[in-house]
């Protein structure tokens, strides 16, 4: 049930995740800034409203899957995480230390809560594939969401798993495409033109929903009709690269950069506003 | 205190320059031209670079054809992505038909830091050497680097290329001569030999300044070339010192120590100490740190001398 007061507490919850991940990127000053801020109002929407999660059983058979296939993303799975309660705030602050739990990329055997090994790009997507295909063989109900980012969609492999799920109409499937229009080397368009995503899809026999996504409710509305018979689902969700923060917006360059004193200084003024 | 070059820097200059007096030479990369520094070689000839996007198997494909119309294709991206995602367009595109492709990967080995174990090849150097027709070389400092990427703009066939992320301390002249399949000899000593090759070799030297401290005469060799390997010197190495130790930062599986343990056992069989990752994928954390965790240092190799004199006949 979708209620104004709803999508106002989940904006809140967004806005303080988007500090945490600033503060973890500041202090390992290394990390993924630009990708993190375009996908964690879609994954607020995933872990405080929609997936059936239990942070007391990370390894409950019956949960929600999550697979970030744009495992550079991290820090926002990681803030998402803690928030959740399947670890404590402060190990953030560790993030991509020697040692630490929260690995640079997704690591499903130290990280409590992380379904999959990611961050080799074009990978998730099968993985997910499989852990869809698995869900309906053990006879499960729960669902699989994979979030990928659009430059990844360059990857060869993502349209071998966008098939073979239309071929097993995985109906327990949904995508959501982190479309931010950039990638490292420049804006998608200049670099290896994968747009039109939607219709790519559609081709292959998606149910295919395109949202705003940085419009909580709009999310919250396109992951509650990511359902339909027999066919998976993406939600191609246009977003800004580096959002929320003005001088991360639209930016190549703070796709693997961690901000600065000063940076962070500006961010958490700006959101804590 | 030596100068400190990364070698994917020493490439990205000497691949503009071969560019300028080879109109043949052309670059892919795979979306990360600025990490890799073919970004360089695009903004001077933006007609002769090709971005694959993500898309790393397409860039080896499409390097293949380049080559097999005439052009010399210099195709970049990291390690981890060049001998892992793109291996099979490598071994049936390129290596099979012997075609004039280089493969010049960065961001080799644990030094990659931070972006942790997902991103740090151990395991580049072996499936590459594995491959017929397929030469390795792994330089050591920014000059090597310069005049191996020449050498294998020159040398008719593929090549793989390993380079690193970090910078790295320079050991050899700015005019450093470079022949594929030739190891050199940094300093002679009689009691061991030191096989260094990458960033090992620095720290190979400093483990025999300092067992020269303690009277002990260490060799150093370094292999710039892991294949072919340059037999002679290590037969050499292994009859005149009795005792070795290899230093890479790869796998202790398949790499410099694998390759020189095959020629040692066949033609000179000596005591053996191989330093490089126990067969475990690395994690996060800063390139010194996981060099220190995972044994990776010249204090190691102190260590696996004094081992290796233990076991000498
Ligand atoms: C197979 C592979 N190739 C290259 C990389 C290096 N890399 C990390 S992020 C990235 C760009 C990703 O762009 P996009 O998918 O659009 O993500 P976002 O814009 O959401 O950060 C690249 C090339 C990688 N992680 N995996
Ligand atoms: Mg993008």
């Amino acid at each position: 049930m979708l209620n104004e007061q709803t999508v106002r507490s989940l904006e809140a919850q967004a806005k303080s995740l988007r500090m945490d991940i600033l503060k973890m990127l500041h202090a390992s000053q290394s990390g993924h800034t630009g990708g993190s801020l375009s996908a964690i109002d879609i994954m607020t929407a995933l872990y405080f409203h929609h997936m059936r999660h239990d942070a007391q059983r990370p390894d409950w058979p019956e949960r929600d899957r999550f697979v970030l296939s744009k495992g550079h993303a991290a820090p926002a799975l990681y803030a998402c995480l803690a928030a959740a309660g399947y670890f404590p705030a402060e190990d953030l602050a560790t993030l991509r230390r020697l040692g630490s739990h929260l690995q640079g990329h997704p690591d499903m055997k130290k990280t409590p809560g992380v379904d999959v090994c990611t961050g080799s790009l074009g990978q998730g997507l099968s993985q997910a594939v499989g852990l869809a295909l698995a869900a309906r063989l053990g006879g499960g109900r729960h669902r699989v969401y994979a979030l990928l980012g659009d430059g990844e969609l360059q990857e060869g492999q993502i349209w071998e798993a966008v098939m073979a799920a239309a071929h097993y109409g995985l109906d327990n499937l949904c995508v959501i495409v982190d479309h931010n229009r950039l990638q490292i080397d420049g804006f998608i368009e200049q670099v290896m033109n994968v747009t039109p995503v939607g219709d790519k899809f559609a081709a292959f026999n998606w149910h295919v929903l395109e949202i705003d996504g940085h419009d909580m409710a709009a999310i919250c509305r396109g992951l509650a009709e990511a359902e339909a018979p027999e066919r998976p689902t993406v939600l191609v969700a246009h977003t800004v690269k580096g959002k929320g923060v003005s001088i991360f917006e639209n930016k190549a360059k703070y796709h693997g950069v961690a901000p600065s004193d000063e940076e962070l200084r500006f961010a958490l003024q700006t959101l804590g506003a | 205190m030596s100068a400190m070059i990364a070698t994917r820097d020493a490439y990205g200059q000497a691949l503009v320059e071969l560019g300028r007096s080879d109109s043949r030479i052309v670059a892919l990369d795979a979306d990360l031209s600025g990490s890799t520094k073919t970004a360089q070689f695009a903004k001077e000839f933006p007609d002769r670079f090709f971005n694959a996007g993500i898309a790393e198997a397409n860039m080896v494909g499409m390097a293949a054809g380049l080559a097999a119309g005439g052009m010399i294709p210099f195709a970049s991206t990291f390690a981890v992505f060049a001998a892992g995602r793109a291996f099979e367009q490598i071994r049936q595109s390129v290596a099979y038909p012997r075609l004039n492709v280089k493969i010049v990967a960065t961001h080799g080995g644990i030094t990659v830091g931070e972006d942790g174990g997902s991103h740090q090849s151990v395991e580049d150097l072996a499936i590459m050497r594995a491959l017929p027709n397929m030469t390795v070389l792994c330089p050591a400092d920014g000059p090597e680097t310069a005049a191996a990427i020449r050498a294998a703009a020159a040398f008719d066939g593929p090549v793989f290329v390993r380079l690193g992320r970090g910078k790295v301390p320079v050991i050899f002249a700015e005019a450093c001569p470079f022949a594929i399949g030739r190891g050199v000899t940094l300093r002679a000593g009689g009691d061991l030999t030191f096989m260094g090759t990458g960033l090992m070799t620095a720290a190979a030297l400093a483990a025999a300044a300092s067992l020269a401290g303690e009277g002990i005469d260490a060799r150093v060799l370094h292999f710039g070339t892991i294949k072919p390997l340059d037999r002679d010197l290590v037969l050499q190495a292994g009859r005149e010192t009795g005792a070795v130790v290899t230093a890479e930062e790869h796998s202790i599986i398949g790499g410099l120590g694998s390759a020189v343990c095959e020629v040692l056992a066949e033609g000179c069989p000596v005591p053996v100490e191989r330093i490089g990752m126990p067969d475990v994928f690395g994690q996060s954390g800063p390139a010194d740190a996981l060099l220190e965790h995972y044994g990776l240092t010249s204090t190691h190799l102190v260590a696996a001398a004094r081992r290796v004199l233990g076991r000498k006949g």
